[in-house]
């Protein structure tokens, strides 16, 4: 198969992912029994405009599939319709907040590779020692805290106790929101450490058992050389297939942060709209964290074989 | 083949020697102790978890309360003790449906094969792109605060990892030789899948659930917590834990630390047991 249709057949399955998960969002609304508008309107005075603006913004007089292709031409165009607690565009909503939401996730991405390979790492290289069962021990504690167990115990210690880091907000300008981002970014990271830890720890370990690596080390190669050249670089495949399944959880998880620390972004919005029945703005987000994760996932399995050529070759090709 | 009452035989006498065993021993007291609380906490209890004593905001842990109270002046250890409801059922519920759902989904994608396994793969595939607590977290926006709606959700969401496993198994299962004597024998396929083939599978399949629990009392807990599951006055961990983030501000950690601590704890017990029952009985059973 040639990469240019390998490439071709994986963007048909993402647009076809893409389409079903679009129609599972759009239409689960209709599990809810009853009236559309009284579902929507939810909490709110039905008045004759309201009642007129939620028929128009999702064509509730049109018959299901036609409503679905409305919504779909203007999700397409990025338009996501209003917001009923901000009466604003979702799309405008939602941009406003993204930034803090990206750069959570990303400081967290950031502590989950440095922390998760450094320990996969270490453990790799001492396979079998007391070393290598520390740093396991260490990681699957890790994954035994939950990001609002993490939260409440870095505010109760770092913010409230030692007085270090802010317990609330986003703060301003850059540096000033790193700083503030740290403790939320912390308890977002340290629950997915053990996934890549683990992941690079066995495949590592795999490597380090191959004739390759024998033969690299027994032409004299530096230790260093060899782990840096012949172990690392093999074991990056699985390394990244894990990384890309983080990103899902990580959005969603940052929901749980942001409320727990006070900031304001994605997460926290769609807990608040779902508290303030918002649902334009639900199923948004929704649509947002699956587009993400499914689009990630497809780009770091299409970059594959650029990364790591076996794959392209088979798996039977080592 | 009686490959399944031998297996549970196997399982109860469990002759090999573990290493973790003290971590196993501790983990099933800290699951045992926690079940009986929640069956008895009307007994155990040594308040009602939901009495006020505006007196007692804050109490310090003293022999009347042993873990202290909250901002209300409520009994921790009172509401720790009947919180273990909601955090045991909830995922329970959860587990033993997906499983169920998962283990027939699954049997009908692998022995069926062909279009219907193709069509179940893609749609798990859809599912597997919502996260589960995403999924829990629709269900709410659409049926309302509680945990009914939640528990159904993630319920759909775990399905399909069951599934897979059971589909994986399953056909390996297929073709090994107990499946073609009965075909020679003439006995009906959804008759060797049901009564054959699926209590072969279904140990192995149930103990890699359990592995789930930890992971849906850690979600439906986080959804209490972001105030979307059960509701404020009733004593839930993840509930307990969202009424005491003021507190903790002003420096009164233990409401929100304690159930906090009982969530990590219960969660590392229920996993060292879920990989023990995987590694006994997933090893019982050659692939």
């Amino acid at each position: 198969m040639t990469a240019a249709r390998r490439v071709a057949g994986k963007l048909g399955a993402l647009l076809l992912t893409l389409f079903l998960a679009s129609l599972l969002v759009f239409f689960s609304r209709f599990l809810v029994p009853g009236d559309p508008v009284s579902f929507l309107l939810r909490g709110r005075k039905p008045t004759p405009e309201a009642v007129a603006q939620v028929t128009a913004q999702y064509g509730l007089d049109l018959p299901p599939w036609q409503q679905y292709l409305q919504w779909l031409a203007g999700v397409l165009q990025g338009d996501f319709g209003r917001s009923l607690q901000y009466r604003q565009d979702v799309t405008t909503v939602i941009g406003e907040r993204l930034p803090v939401t990206l750069g959570l996730v990303v400081m967290a991405g950031a502590m989950i590779a440095i922390v998760g390979l450094t320990a996969g790492i270490i453990a790799a290289l001492n396979r079998g020692r007391v070393l290598d069962r520390s740093v396991l021990v260490f990681l699957t504690m890790l994954g035994a805290i939950p990001s609002f167990v993490g939260s409440i115990v870095l505010i109760a210690v770092f913010a409230v106790q030692l007085g270090w880091f802010p317990s609330f907000g986003s703060g301003e300008g850059f540096l000033d929101t790193v700083y503030h981002l740290v403790l939320p970014s912390i308890a977002l990271a340290v629950v997915f450490v053990v996934l890549v830890g683990k992941v690079t720890r066995s495949s590592m370990v795999d490597q380090l058992g191959r004739e390759h690596v024998e033969v690299a080390t027994s032409r004299g190669l530096k230790r260093a050389t060899v782990v840096r050249r012949h172990v690392l670089r093999n074991s990056i495949g699985p390394i990244l297939t894990v990384s890309g399944l983080l990103v899902a959880g990580l959005l969603v998880a940052s929901s749980i942060v942001e409320a727990a620390f006070g900031l304001a972004g994605i997460g926290s919005l769609l807990v608040q709209s779902v508290d303030r029945l918002d649902f334009p703005v639900v199923q948004a987000i929704v649509l947002f964290v699956v587009f993400a994760f499914v689009v990630v996932n497809a780009i770091i399995d299409i970059l594959e074989p650029w990364i790591d050529p076996r794959s392209a070759a088979g798996a039977g090709a080592r | 083949m009686t490959a399944t009452p031998t297996l549970a035989l196997e399982v109860l006498r469990a002759p090999r020697v573990h290493r973790a065993n003290a971590a196993l021993g501790v983990s099933l007291v800290v699951v045992a102790a926690m079940t009986l609380a929640a069956v008895f906490a009307s007994w155990i209890a040594p308040y009602d978890p939901d009495a006020l004593d505006l007196g007692a905001v804050y109490a310090s842990p003293s022999p009347a309360h042993w873990l202290g109270t909250d901002s209300l002046g409520r009994d921790l250890l009172s509401r720790m003790i009947y919180g273990a409801r909601t955090a045991l059922l909830g995922p329970l519920i959860v587990v033993v449906s997906s499983t169920i759902i998962g283990i027939l989904l699954g049997l009908l994608a692998g022995w069926r094969g062909g279009w219907i396994d193709a069509t179940l793969g893609r749609i798990f595939d859809v599912i597997f792109a919502f996260p589960a607590l995403l999924i829990a977290i629709m269900a709410v926006a659409l049926f309302g605060k509680g945990l009914v709606a939640p528990v159904i959700a993630m319920s759909i969401a775990y399905a399909p990892f069951v599934a897979r496993l059971t589909r994986s198994l399953v056909t390996s299962e297929r073709s090994r030789p107990y499946v073609s004597a009965y075909r020679v024998q003439g006995f009906s396929g959804g008759w060797i899948a049901t009564r054959r083939v699926l209590p072969n599978v279904t140990p192995i399949v149930g103990a890699q659930s359990t592995l789930n629990f930890g992971y849906v009392l850690a979600e439906l807990a986080a959804l209490s917590f972001l105030g979307l599951g059960v509701q404020a006055p009733t004593a839930d961990w993840g509930a307990m834990i969202n009424e005491a983030q003021a507190g903790l501000l002003g420096g009164h950690f233990l409401p929100a630390i304690v159930p906090a601590v009982a969530v990590v704890i219960v969660v590392v017990a229920v996993n060292v047991i879920g990989e023990e029952l995987s590694d006994r009985i997933g090893g019982g059973i050659p692939a």
